[in-house]
Order: C-alpha cells, then structure tokens, then sequence
C-alpha cells in the first residue's frame, strides 16, 4: 500500500526528498543505476498510478454514460471525478471546460480545426513563437493551408526569451488568434503567459497555450493566466500514455462544431441529422480512454500529495545546480533559455555530436534525449543541427546531476583527447 | 550490454575527428545531397568519374561521428573502384551494417577493402545507428544515379 501521505513519509528539504521518492517509481528498482533524465519527452510513472489503472480493470471497469448496470454507473462516476480532478488542478471554473483529448497534439488540432475552421478566415493571423514544439506549428499550417490564414512567427531576444517587444509589434486587428507554449521544450525558457494573454486580449486574440511541460512543474492557473485554451499530456505529467486535457472556455466550447462523429457525443441521430450533446461530451467521440483519465486523476493525486510548490522549488534549485554544474564542464554551451529557465538543460559540447554523446552517456546509464526535441526551427535558430537535452523530474535529485557531468567528461575524453 | 568500444573504435574516433576528403570538388560529374531528418545530419557526395571509374571522390556536411567517419572510409576505399565495384561493396557493407541477408562474396582486392569498412558494422548491434553509417552510400549511389533528389534516410 502507498503511503497516506508521500510528505509526511519522505520529508526533505523542499517537502519531500527526490532520492527516496525513486522507490515510488518501479521503473527505478527495476533498472539500478538508471539516471533517468528525460522526464521532458514521457516522464515516470509512480506506483500509486500504475496500480490504479491495473486495479480499475480489475474491479470497476465497464464503458462509460450507457450502462443502466451499477458496474457502468461506477465507471461513470471514476471517469467525471477524473475530470473533476483536472478542474481542480487547472482551477478552472467548471468541470464542463475539461476535454479528455489523447495529448497535447490532438488538442491543439481540436482547437485548430473546430474552433480555428469555424472562426478563422483568409487572412486572419494566428501568431506563435520560435519557441515552439511542432504539435503548435503543424496544425496551424494545415488550418493555413486549408483556409488561407496566415501563420506569423514572434521571435526569440538574444537572451532565448520570448521577445516581448516584438511581440506585441506583431499583434494587430488581423491577429486572432495567439498559440504559445508555457514553458519551451526545446530549452527550458519559461514564457510569461500572463503578459501574453493580457497584450493578446487587447487587441481582441484568443490565447492558446501549449503546457506540456509547465504542467508537471507550475501551479498552473488558467483563470489566473486568463488563457482561453490550455493544453496538457497525461503521460509527461507522470499519468498514462494516450490522455491528455484540453481546457477550453466555457462560451468557446458551446460554440464550438464537433471535431469528430460518432457515439457518446450525440444527443439523437437520424439519418438526415443528428443533435450534438453539450460540451465536454460534444468532443468526446467514441469511447474514451477510461482507465487513462481515472490514471491521469491518481498522478494528479500524486503531483497534490507532493505539494506543486515544493515541486516548483525542487525543479528550480536542481535546475540551478544543473547550470553550475554543467557551466564548469569544458567546452559545454548551455542553450540560451532567456530570463528564466526550468526544468530542462539543453546543450552543446564542442566537437561531440549529440547522437554521439547519448550513446556514451547510455553506456552511464544516464538516459537523455539528442537531437531536435520536435523544435526543428528554433534549434536551426540557435545555430544548431540538434543538441543533447537533460530534463528534470520529481525523481531525480543532486546526484543524477552529478552522474550526468561525469558521464560527459568521460564523452569528452572518448571523443577529444 | 556490448562495450561502446567496439561501436567507437579507434578508427572511427581517428576518421570522426580527422576526415579524409573533406573538402567540394568544384566541377563533378555526380553529387547528390543525403539527409537525416531524425539527428539533422547532412553530407553532400561529390564523385568525378573518369568513363566508368571514379577519379575522385569527396564529402562536406555536419553529422556524428558514426557517419563522419562512415563517409571518410568510404571515399578512401572508392578511389579508383569502377560504379559497379562500389555498388558490390555497399551492398555488402550494408548487409553486414544491418546484420540483414548476406550479400555475394566479393573478389579478393574489393575483400580486402570491405575489410577496412569492417569497424563501422558495429552499428548492427545499435539499430538507431545504422543510419548513419549507412547515409553516405545511400547518398553516393543516388550521386551514381544521377538523382537530383536529397536521399533521405527516414
């Protein structure tokens, strides 16, 4: 059985201490020596989760909103407690603002071509960063190619910030639309959402905001942040694989076409029409993924249980030892991640290619991902064909950090001496 | 878990950091571009031939040091091989890279430069990496073909 509370069992000095957290985490016993630095593409899964999903197969499955049995009713109720669980966790207002999607990806492609093909035409602006992932640059070309908008680009200061000020240079009548990424993926800058969705508002755009990587790490608060969509995957925030929350405003929601067809998101269907349930259901075709929502609710538990200030400052100080510690390594150029970075380290060691490097550093076990990070424009911005990024967990701790840097100066001996 | 040695050995370190004919040739009669979207490595193959034969043949771009060193031995052991001897040895060399169906045996002076490329088939025991060393001959037969196109590995 898991602890009642994770705090009071692994008291440490930032609430809970990321060395003895490993033992909640299976994969760690079962891979020794694993430094597992790549929490950035899929984190860990903690026990409490894994167990969760294997015990809701095995005593309260059943399909969700059709059974008139007492099983179907039960997995009904797990599945909007989930839901429910999500609210809480964005602080949105109303559980009805929650969208169970398969990621992040699939999100931002709901919000693109329902809302996007319905509320965008020839013309209008929908206005990303350098900073972002491919899933916020993709789907806004396909809608561009679909429908003629036009997609325009804010770009990075030198420090790898988001440039404000150019940014709000390009905010004009003709943008309607600004889709942003809370935290970059490719290099850790942290992007003051706030500031964006107050300038975007000004000039009457909606605010789309990809937090994949700021939700396992920031108390994240859409009301607070005054984001119109925001979106998440299960599976970087220590739940499944396969799930993942789009938040969306309730008014933007009910306005909103179906983005798919099928069961669950009906009211009555006759061949010549059907009605559309209201939201969330209207954009919840088929059935869902049940035990990945009623999973992502128990990580969520996790994440709460944890306290997300003392993740915010375990992230930040692990961060802040990862810069000093890779800075004295020879060579070695931390990826510029403006005025504040989190969580993620990304770098280039002079004269070492990055699949070169992953390899050796695999051989340490460390794990970490080389090459683009799915941000092909903004590493090519940064001079850069790909780099080696290390990224952070609840699970990793000072010594990780340390294992890494020796398993670099053991690449840097391999390669350059 | 295979010695990383054996992946990286001294050779391919030695080409990695030191490639040979790493440099344009100017006026060729083939070049062709290969491109791996996965790593972002590029190498561009540049070949004179001489009727049949390869008077020259050279190599620029970025990649790692697998690839590097791939497509530094393999202009050393092209020099003065005909088109159809270079294919005999990447179809070869790419058997025994990918550990794949065994390709004929080669005459005994092509064997005996199959035998430099052997360091580099190490990567068989590393799926991801077949790639790159496998790019530059991809990138050199598409040159032999007269492909404009960039081959590309994914």
């Amino acid at each position: 059985m898991r602890p009642a509370s994770l705090r009071s069992v692994y008291p440490g000095p930032g609430g809970f201490d990321p060395k003895e957290l490993k033992r909640e985490f299976p994969i760690f016993a079962n891979n020794p020596g694993l430094v597992f630095l790549d929490s950035g593409a899929s984190a860990q899964k903690p026990r409490s989760v894994i167990d969760r999903v294997s015990n809701y197969y095995s005593t309260d499955y059943a399909n969700v909103h059709r059974g008139v049995y007492r099983l179907s009713a039960r997995s009904t109720e797990l599945f909007e407690e989930a839901r429910e669980k999500m609210r809480a966790f964005l602080n949105a207002a109303d559980p009805r603002e929650i969208v169970f999607i398969r990621g992040a990806t699939e999100g931002i492609n709901l919000i693109a071509q329902s809302w996007g093909a319905t509320f965008l035409k020839a013309g209008d602006e929908v206005l990303i960063s350098d900073l972002e992932h491919h899933s916020n640059i993709v789907p806004w070309q396909l809608l561009r190619d679909r429908i003629g908008i036009r997609l325009v680009v804010a770009p990075i200061d030198a420090t790898g910030g988001l440039d404000l000020a150019a940014f709000e240079t390009l905010l004009s009548r003709r943008t309607r639309l600004v889709a942003m990424t809370h935290l970059a993926n490719a290099t850790g800058a942290l992007v003051p959402i706030e500031t964006v969705t107050r300038l975007a508002h000004r000039h009457g755009a909606k605010v789309v905001v990809d937090g994949c990587q700021a939700a396992p790490r920031l108390d994240v608060d859409v009301q607070a942040l005054d984001c119109d969509f925001y979106v998440f995957s299960g599976h970087k925030t220590y739940g499944p694989t396969g799930i993942g929350v789009l938040y969306a405003r309730y008014d933007l929601l009910s306005a909103m076409p179906p983005w798919q067809g099928g069961g669950e998101m009906i009211l009555n269907v006759t061949f010549e029409k059907s009605e559309f349930q209201d939201p969330p259901h209207r954009f919840e075709a088929g059935t869902p993924d049940i035990s990945g929502a009623i999973g992502l609710g128990t990580a969520i538990d996790f994440i709460e249980e944890l306290g997300r200030d003392n993740i915010l400052e375990h992230e930040e100080a692990l961060t802040g030892y990862g810069v000093d510690r890779l800075s004295r390594i020879s060579g070695l150029r931390l990826v510029e991640a403006g005025q504040r970075r989190l969580g993620i380290l990304s770098f280039d060691l002079a004269g070492v290619h990055p699949h070169d490097l992953a390899q050796v550093l695999d051989q340490h076990q460390v794990a970490v991902r080389a090459g683009h990070h799915c941000a092909q424009p903004l590493v090519e911005k940064l001079g850069l064909a790909a780099t080696t990024r290390a990224s952070l967990g609840v699970y990793n701790d000072e010594g990780d950090i340390d294992r890494l840097a020796e398993a670099l100066e053991a690449a840097r001996e391999m390669f350059l001496r | 878990m295979m010695d990383l040695r054996e992946l990286y050995q001294d050779i391919i370190l030695d080409h990695g950091r030191h490639p040979r004919n790493f440099r344009k040739i100017e006026h060729p009669t083939h070049s062709a571009q290969g491109h791996n979207p996965l790593c972002g490595d590029r190498v561009t193959i540049y070949v004179t031939l001489d009727g049949d034969r390869i008077a020259d043949v050279s190599f620029q771009g970025r990649g790692c040091a697998i690839s590097t060193a791939a497509a530094s031995l393999m202009t050393e052991v092209l020099k003065g091989k005909t088109t159809a001897e270079a294919r005999a040895l990447f179809a070869q060399f790419r058997a025994k890279a990918t550990g794949g169906e065994p390709a004929p045996d080669l005459p005994e002076p092509l064997a005996e430069e199959m035998e430099r490329l052997e360091p580099l088939t190490g990567v068989k025991a590393y799926p991801a990496r077949v790639k790159c060393a496998t790019l530059s001959w991809h990138a050199l037969e598409a040159a032999l073909k007269g492909s404009r196109e960039t081959v590309k590995t994914e």
